[in-house]
């Protein structure tokens, strides 16, 4: 039985069809249709309800600690009110899931993990905290995110000081709303944690703005996709490590070569050793999209070698192609090249890209 | 005098004599959501019952479509190729996907009358 998000009624009544993601019966699409919904959000504001993600704080005299033993970076160096990237790493150094750490104050932090990994997490967390003066807790929270050009102007009118953010700053409003200038589209656009309690009026009265839509998971991913950012599940998970993944950037290069976190020694030895692997985007020559786990050949020949992986593959409606994200062998090809995926027995030609597919548009001020 | 069969997983067939041509649902499309990608059979391949013999790609996910009956594929619908979201506007007329002759009409006698599909997808 999957469990039901707050908001349920509200999508609902949207006209919302529905299917379990993550454990949660998450909203799909609505009516509008994931290709509308899809563009409408790079055209104006798309509002997702997301409150299958977990939030997680981290607090106590060594919250900073017990995050850098988690994640490798330095959380105490961290400035307030500002987000990061990052991860938890297994002692293989695999990817246990990907975050947003967000440090809310000294002592403070708000981890927001994917809804599938939302009890491994806090179980890894608890148990790494007991080295630590510091608790972990989870916050039970409606999450919303508005995305979208138009973003920024539908929420100034419920919340007037959120224009003052900038990309990956956060605040916390009096009421104890949890506000981040971020996403998961390419697009400007914000992060809202709300209490159950006062969340309906909220998303009633951002739905209500001529400029949002309702936008369900399925137009999420594809605007992830052209965005070019991994979906933990898909795109790596505990047996990928960072570096293969592509996402060896979020690692501040002095922790590269070791440090104190979980998961230092195996990350550098992989490190060391040299990764074989690159994370790729694949444009697909013909309209038949190329979802995960289609193998890639060199060639079309039923001899040419395998060079990789697609792990996340779909339409891009603001592309109006398919399009890919794969692993490949390092030096099986660089961009423009041709690779082959294999899709139901037949080899279909993908041109090697450079991600992302559609240019990030972020605000960062000025 | 053509008549309209439908199947569990949301096919239509229109038989007229030992020739059909077949669909899927307006509800199907509905279910799936803008369809971006056909893949048809060729001309002339023979289908057995309920062989995986078109995937129509949604944005969201790839789809089988699969054989109401056997036969052999007589025609495809090739405008699909350049314009595959006519099976969102037109599922049930325009947007057919292929056209088969039966080998045998007796398979035809499984399937559903608009009436009883109707009643099944509620």
């Amino acid at each position: 039985m999957e469990k039901q998000l707050p908001l349920k009624q509200l999508h609902v009544a949207a006209g919302a069809r529905f299917g379990p993601f993550a454990g949660y019966d998450m909203p799909i699409s609505y009516p509008l249709g994931v290709m509308k919904e899809h563009l409408h959000t790079r055209q104006a504001a798309g509002l997702f309800d997301i409150s299958h993600m977990s939030h997680i704080e981290v607090c106590g005299p060594q919250a900073a600690d017990l995050i850098a033993r988690v994640c490798p970076y330095n959380a105490s160096a961290q400035p307030l009110r500002t987000g990061r990237y990052t991860y938890m790493l297994n002692d293989r150094a695999g990817m246990i899931d990907d975050l947003i750490v967000s440090r809310l104050g000294d002592e403070r932090f708000l981890v927001v993990a994917n809804g599938a990994c939302a009890e491994k997490d806090l179980a890894h967390l608890q148990q790494a905290s007991a080295q630590f003066d510091a608790s972990v807790t989870h916050i039970p929270r409606v999450f919303l995110a508005l995305q979208g050009p138009k973003s920024a102007e539908a929420l100034a009118k419920l919340i007037p000081s959120s224009g003052t953010l900038v990309f990956m700053q956060v605040t916390e409003l009096d009421d104890g709303t949890f506000l981040s200038r971020s996403g998961y589209t390419g697009e400007d656009g914000f992060e809202i944690g709300l209490s159950p309690d006062s969340a309906e009026a909220f998303a009633k009265q951002l739905a209500g703005d001529p400029q949002v839509e309702w936008i369900g998971l399925g137009a999420r991913d594809s605007l992830r996709i052209e965005a070019g950012l991994p979906l933990y599940g898909q795109d790596m998970d505990e047996d990928t490590d960072p570096a293969t993944a592509g996402l060896i950037w979020a690692v501040p290069k002095e922790l590269r070569s070791g440090g104190s976190y979980i998961g230092a020694e195996a990350l550098s030895d992989i490190l060391d050793n040299g990764v074989n692997q690159k994370r790729v985007g694949l444009k697909p020559q013909g309209r038949a999209p190329v979802r995960g786990g289609s193998v890639l050949f060199a060639g079309e020949a039923p001899d040419a070698a395998e060079i990789g992986l697609v792990t996340s593959g779909g339409f891009g409606p603001s592309c109006e192609h398919p399009v890919t994200i794969g692993r490949i062998d390092k030096l099986a090809g660089s961009a423009g090249d041709i690779v082959f995926a294999e899709v139901r027995g037949k080899r279909h030609a993908c041109s090697i890209e450079k991600l992302p597919f559609v240019e990030h548009n972020y605000f960062r001020g000025g | 005098m053509a008549t309209t069969y439908f199947t569990e997983d949301h096919e239509w067939i229109r038989v007229d004599g030992d020739e059909a041509v077949v669909g899927i649902t307006d509800h199907a499309q509905e279910q799936l959501g803008d369809i971006v990608f056909v893949e048809l059979p060729e001309a002339g391949q023979k289908v057995n019952k309920g062989d995986a013999v078109i995937v129509v790609e949604s944005v969201k996910a790839a789809s089988d479509v699969y054989a109401p009956v056997a036969g052999e594929v007589t025609a495809v619908n090739d405008t699909l190729e350049g314009e595959p979201g006519l099976i969102n506007d037109a599922a049930q007329s325009d947007g057919w996907l292929m056209k088969l002759k039966l080998d045998d009409a007796s398979q035809l006698e499984g399937l559903m009358d608009e009436a009883a599909y109707k009643a099944m997808v509620g």
